[in-house]
């Protein structure tokens, strides 16, 4: 409660208002146990009801199913594969040479760091724009127009993934390119923006593709933090607004602390979703057979787009079991990445 | 005491000017706020734009909606997308089929049944981590078991199956939301009739909640059309037509795309063509179940009381 009252600047007093506080003082006798209402208690269970609870009950439990054996399969044929691999499968981080299946050398260390560097990247870009989106929709714009708006933000995750990726090569690419170039010639000093393992003025660079990738997180992060802001309450907000506060510090004081979590948690979604983006990151990133170095200005694979690069070395169970073990460690890691956003929800709306 | 000093009021002013930093912080967060809304707008428009520019002069082709791209090569001019169109509206079709069923039923278990139990809360979270499980990873999946577990050669609709993965979660959460915003009173009046409780679902629940469920379907669609890798991996790209799910390659709008990226668009200008041209196509798809479900959301939702 504390954290709510803080606006007014009470202190902590008792609100006689808050739920709970009369029921200790006024109730001192056990609430009598409620009637049942339940319309099937004693009656027979007809067996129309009883198919179609199973039918409800059965589609429920395929849906762990599902997820238990996404998990199952994809370790059962990355094995086979895995136990020919003569590299250390976390630490190797060179090329990937599945040609001959007895003695195969692949590991993820490359592209982990390129999956997480870009998806940083893109996350970093997008959280700021995204957070005055959401203030913007739920506080400044008066409903007549945010509802256009809001639209417009979920219109940009309708767009499909391959239409980022040939608008970002072939028409954003290009037009980044001074942008590129100057950073590149003028802060190479530091190991962002030093020149990488791809040409900057090539434009299929993380620079370019984590540009794309912050379009395509957009909307997502902001639907969830319009969604949580919005539920401010309206005390909170009035009680700003009668303290004298601007607009911007009803927003400081009510909304941010209110919807904080939510904006963590939309974040963390749209990490997710930026970890496992193929074919847009397929078509702007240039493969490469040199190291990556944590610049910009590099290129590579992420799990997704190495995968469906080899979507021809499918053929084979060997060589199929290499990039399926890259992708139960990206399946593992955007588990991981979704379930702590959809904690950070459910804390929220416990408290 | 003097006229002057009663003209004088008693307290100071309660309100006071904004002090200048107040002010200025107050405006520069306005600037900031409406400016990120101008620069999410920017891309939207920016790409819709390159996309119907670059892909109009393809689409209007006379052979564009007639034609496959059979016999056409990289440097010949001409050919269609209608073997793209049909294979995509196909395999979208099959997903639809089978996640339909699956995804409202999931939804009805939640609200109606299994809400507040262990199992409905194990299903809930499970549905937000499929909603979250990237389409590499759900193709991948299709693969151990479909292609590499079962024996089955790749396929139509093997690409089907994986975009089942990806439309039941979007198909359970709208199914879910819809359900419940169904009044109760319907609901208690229906039992107080002595209907049982499968018939009050699907008799007097469900048709309340139509509208809004047929309208996250078609959204659901919309979203998994435009999917690229699970065609990468479970099917190969097909020039020609192919009406079979079950064998053989097959086209498909984002596949015919990314099979003009391989060759050489860009620089060359006749699979340039076909990519925007494709893209165009693909937009417009997208756009027409966008419109249909706003068009459905609007005119047959349930009246308000």
């Amino acid at each position: 409660m504390t954290d709510r009252l803080d606006v007014t600047e009470s202190g902590g007093l008792p609100n006689p208002a808050d739920a709970g506080s009369g029921e200790v003082i006024a109730s001192p006798f056990p609430e009598p146990t409620p009637i049942s209402t339940d319309p099937s208690k004693n009656a027979k269970v007809r067996p129309g009801d009883r198919i179609f609870r199973g039918l409800a009950e059965g589609s429920g439990v395929l849906i762990v199913v599902i997820i238990a054996a996404i998990g199952a399969f994809l370790l059962w044929r990355a094995i086979p594969a895995l136990a020919r691999n003569e590299e250390n499968f976390f630490l190797f981080g060179g090329n990937w040479v599945t040609t001959d299946t007895s003695a195969m050398h692949f590991g993820i260390l490359d592209l982990l760091q390129v999956t997480v560097f870009v998806s940083v990247f893109a996350l970093l870009l997008a959280m700021p724009v995204a957070l005055g989106i959401a203030i913007f929709l739920t506080q400044y714009a008066p409903r007549r127009v945010s509802a256009p708006l809001a639209y417009m933000v979920d219109l940009l995750a309708a767009v499909p993934s391959i239409i980022y990726g040939v608008w970002g090569l072939y028409v954003l690419a290009p037009v980044l390119k001074p942008f590129a170039t100057w950073l590149n010639e003028n802060l190479s000093w530091m190991f962002l923006f030093q020149t990488g393992n791809a040409s900057v003025a090539g434009g299929g660079t993380i620079f370019t593709a984590g540009i794309v990738l912050a379009v395509m997180i957009l909307p997502i992060i902001t639907a969830v933090t319009r969604e949580v802001f919005i539920q401010t309450p309206r005390g909170h907000i009035e009680a700003a607004l009668a303290l004298g506060a601007t607009r911007w510090e009803v927003v400081k004081t009510t909304v941010l602390p209110f919807g904080l979590s939510g904006y963590i948690s939309g974040a963390m979604l749209g990490l997710g979703r930026a970890l496992g983006e193929t074919i847009a990151l397929l078509i702007i990133l240039r493969g490469t057979q040199q190291a990556f170095g944590w610049s910009l200005f590099d290129a590579g694979y992420t799990f997704a787009s190495k995968i469906a690069a080899a979507a021809s070395e499918f053929n084979d169970q060997y060589k199929a079991g290499a990039y399926i073990a890259a992708g139960l460690i990206l399946f593992i890691l955007t588990f991981i990445v979704n379930s702590l956003a959809r904690a950070a929800v459910a804390g929220r709306s416990k408290s | 005491m003097t006229a002057t000093t009663l003209d004088q009021p008693v307290k100071a002013p309660t309100f006071q000017k904004l002090s200048l930093r107040r002010k200025v912080t107050n405006n520069f967060a306005t600037v900031l706020v409406t400016l990120s809304v101008a620069i999410a707008v920017v891309p939207l428009v920016w790409v819709l734009y390159t996309v119907v520019v670059n892909g109009f002069g393809a689409v209007t082709s006379s052979e564009w909606w007639s034609h496959s791209q059979a016999g056409m090569t990289a440097f010949k001019a001409g050919g269609g997308a209608y073997h793209a169109i049909i294979g995509t509206l196909l395999q979208g079709l099959v997903c639809a089929i089978i996640s339909i069923p699956i995804g409202v039923f999931v939804g009805i278990y939640l609200v109606e049944y299994g809400g507040g139990t262990r199992l409905g809360k194990v299903t809930t979270f499970m549905v937000d981590i499929l909603t979250g499980v990237p389409s590499i990873v759900a193709a991948l999946f299709i693969y151990a078991l479909w292609v590499a577990t079962l024996g089955f050669q790749r396929s139509g609709l093997a690409v089907s199956l994986a975009l089942v993965l990806l439309m039941i979660p979007v198909i359970v959460r709208s199914t879910e939301e819809m359900l419940r915003i169904v009044p109760m009173d319907l609901r208690e009046a229906s039992y107080a009739l002595g209907v049982p409780k499968w018939k009050t679902i699907s008799a007097i629940v469900l048709p309340t909640a139509l509208s809004g469920i047929v309208t996250g379907i078609l959204l659901a669609l919309a979203r998994v059309m435009g999917e690229t890798a699970p065609l990468l991996i479970l099917v190969g790209y097909s020039q020609a037509m192919n009406f079979d799910m079950f064998n053989g390659f097959m086209g498909s709008l984002p596949g015919m795309m990314y099979d003009q990226t391989s060759a050489g668009a860009g620089a060359n200008p006749v699979p340039t063509d076909r990519l925007w041209g494709a893209a165009f196509t693909l937009i417009v798809l997208i756009a027409l179940l966008n419109v249909g479900a706003r068009f459905i959301a609007k005119f047959f939702a349930p009246k308000k009381v």
